[in-house]
């Protein structure tokens, strides 16, 4: 099922939950809403179930507007952080009660409640009380609850916050397969980012209410419009400065007190019209460490001293002051980078981002 | 000490959990003395309030006291008083009165209106609904012989009562004699139950807030409508508060005779409102004759406090309280 959000806006007595959103889901798609806390993204999804009534805007099933029809007869399935499965029903009660409430012949019941409990894992646990079940096997009874009505679309709540670290990376591979193998339409609100990249087809980011970007998460990742979003997608998150452009002998160059690099001529130009501080993004895995035998040329380093090392296991995210300007950088492991350590570093300047301070908006992705 | 204290021991005692049985003398009597320590309080209360007036009850109703030989030795005159109080033509009238006012003030008005008001409250705008409940609350932040008096006033009949005064033909055309003329039960069970579904309404509100809103969401992404929820989710999250409602407040309306007293005296006629605990007060404090038979009162107020106990172990039998002393335990998530 298609979802298109238009001009979607939800306040209450003057406070702004979600401002003018819109949004376009292409049936079958998994879209993320990824935002911090506060952000809009729950509210969003609220409206999307009907749950809350927007204040402007609409929501359109297949082109059907569904403004002001009632959750029940939306056709959807929702899944929750706290898994929300009925404390005083089993298993069986709480995966059959959507059933139940459409008035199914109980031999249908049974039958489809056992099928997706079968597909979930949890086809031996019908008759256990919710109390006895771990929160993995809670929120496969949840996701079966979602499933059984076989809706048109899925509504994930941070379905995996919950959930301890081990159990989340398996549930994330597991709902993703489900989701493709039965193509239903999907909206996954999370805060991590991680998530968002690894499930979904196209990501929504959100922050204040705002819709900062809707893209495939490469785009989002390689191409930020905004401030906000190269600095909430990638961990561990990008690394910014205040520096000014200057052309000298046909070069360009990004300076600041602490910086000086060449900068490549198709990205500078885009930042020419800015007069004075414009903000240089640079993602930590976007930068090399320089061994002697390195030939980059002049202008392309930056040298400082190793103040922090976090050992990742493949990697090690080192804390690097370049003049007194802190950047984190991340650096194969076996260069054994010791806090205290002079480093140069050798910067992919083809991968840098610029950014209008004021607006926040790239100066690259308009 | 601390070398005994290996990893085991402070394992159990950071979850509360019973040492191993090779403690010392020593350890058993302290902890035996921890336990009573704690329930003491209670234990008190309940043998000064409970145990010693009831024993006292029971001595009292095995004599012929009254305010005419009270100087008096005491004399005892063994079951004669239970035999007079079962022998009494009003006996079974009384004890329908009092069944019929105490489940119909507890289903209609303390659990019925206490649980309506409870829904509707939290299911309009915050603010409204404790506005809302704050009204129905003042009524017991005034004294009830104030309230109650005050009900008597609107209540009587023509010439006395306001509303039969002002409005003898309305509702019915009464010919002036609506409330505690014409239906006296009517009038005396809305008087108490208005109050009294205060106390339900404020628990079932609070019982009711504390459901997590996921839950009415999921029902209601689920397919439920407004009265499947109340049915399905509500009413079944709150088990516990309605339980203890229906409990406390049978108990509490088989002795409450307040009301009745200040309404009708029992009246109008011959025992047409009275119930068991009026009776009780009336026998041993306010004979016609100002004769107050302490005996005979305690004799009554003795049979209706192990009515009382019965009902209440059937209760906690019945609702299966002690489901709600669970054995604490660790979540592995």
């Amino acid at each position: 099922m298609r979802v298109e959000i238009e001009n979607l806006s939800k306040s209450w007595d003057g406070v702004i939950g979600a401002d003018n959103i819109t949004i376009d889901i292409p049936d079958g798609d998994m879209v993320a809403f990824l935002g911090p806390s506060g952000c809009g993204k729950t509210t969003t999804l609220l409206m999307v179930a009907g749950i809350y009534k927007p204040t402007g805007g609409t929501i359109s099933f297949d082109g059907r507007v569904v403004n002001e029809v009632a959750p029940k007869d939306r056709g959807i399935g929702m899944v929750f952080q706290s898994y929300a499965l009925y404390p005083h029903m089993s298993v069986f009660g709480n995966i059959s009660y959507p059933l139940r409430l459409q008035k199914l012949d109980k031999g249908d019941i049974k039958q489809k409640v056992q099928k997706v409990a079968d597909m979930m894992g949890i086809g031996d646990l019908l008759d256990r009380k919710i109390a006895q079940l771990s929160g993995g096997q809670q929120q496969r009874v949840s996701l079966g609850r979602a499933l059984v009505k076989e809706p048109q679309l899925l509504l994930f709540d941070e379905p995996l916050s919950n959930l301890d670290a081990r159990l989340r990376l398996t549930m994330r591979g597991e709902i993703k397969r489900l989701q493709k193998d039965l193509g239903i339409t999907s909206i996954y609100v999370t805060h991590d980012q991680i998530e968002a990249m690894t499930m979904a087809d196209r990501i929504a980011v959100m922050s204040k209410g705002v819709l900062q970007a809707y893209d495939v998460p490469e785009a989002l990742y390689d191409r930020p419009k905004t401030l906000f979003v190269a600095g909430f997608v990638g961990n561990p998150p990008m690394n910014f400065f205040d520096v000014e452009i200057m052309s000298t002998n046909g070069e360009f160059r990004a300076r600041s007190e602490a910086i000086d690099l060449v900068i490549p001529r198709d990205r500078a130009e885009k930042a020419a019209a800015v007069k004075g501080k414009i903000t240089m993004g640079l993602r930590p895995e976007d930068v090399t460490f320089a061994d002697e035998s390195s030939s980059a040329g002049a202008g392309l380093t930056l040298t400082g001293v190793a103040e922090v090392v976090e050992p990742l296991g493949r990697e090690d995210l080192v804390g690097v002051s370049i003049n007194g300007v802190e950047m984190r950088v991340l650096v194969d492991k076996t260069k054994g980078v010791r806090v205290g350590n002079n480093i140069t570093l050798v910067v992919n300047t083809s991968k840098l981002q610029l950014f209008d301070p004021e607006t926040e908006q790239s100066l690259l992705w308009a | 000490m601390a070398q005994s204290l290996d990893k085991d021991t402070l394992a159990r005692a950071a979850i509360g959990a019973p040492g191993p049985q090779r403690g010392t003398l020593g350890r058993r009597v302290r902890n035996t003395f921890t336990a009573y320590g704690f329930l003491g309080p209670a234990m008190g209360l309940v043998l000064f309030f409970f145990v010693i007036p009831g024993i006292l009850l029971v001595v009292l109703s095995l004599t012929d006291l009254s305010s005419a030989n009270f100087s008096d030795p005491w004399t005892f005159i063994g079951l004669d008083n239970f035999e007079r109080l079962f022998a009494d033509p009003f006996f079974p009238k009384i004890l329908r009165n009092t069944v019929f006012y105490v489940f119909t003030t507890l289903i209609f008005f303390n659990l019925g209106l206490a649980l309506v008001l409870a829904l509707v409250t939290t299911n309009i705008p915050r603010r409204s609904g404790f506005f809302f409940r704050l009204i129905w609350l003042l009524p017991r932040l005034t004294p009830s012989v104030v309230y109650i008096l005050m009900w008597k006033r609107i209540g009587q009949a023509d010439p006395f009562g306001i509303y039969n005064q002002l409005f003898p033909e309305f509702l019915g055309a009464s010919g002036g004699n609506l409330f505690l003329g014409g239906s006296p039960w009517t009038f005396v069970i809305l008087t108490n139950g208005f109050v009294g579904a205060s106390f339900g309404m404020i628990i079932f509100t609070s019982a009711l807030e504390s459901i997590p809103k996921d839950l009415i969401t999921a029902a209601k992404v689920d397919g439920a409508n407004v009265w499947r929820i109340i049915r399905d989710i509500k009413l079944p999250m709150i088990k516990w508060p309605l339980l203890f409602i229906a409990t406390y407040q049978t108990l509490s309306l088989l002795t409450s005779f307040e009301y009745i007293l200040l309404l009708t005296e029992g009246g109008p006629g011959l025992f047409t409102t009275e119930v068991w605990a009026l009776t009780a007060y009336k026998r041993a404090f306010a004979s016609y004759f100002g004769n107050s038979q302490w005996a005979f009162g305690a004799t009554w107020a003795i049979v209706l406090v192990t009515v009382a106990l019965l009902l209440a172990v059937i209760y906690v039998k019945l609702f299966k309280f002690n489901e709600l002393i669970e054995e604490p335990r660790i979540e592995n998530l």
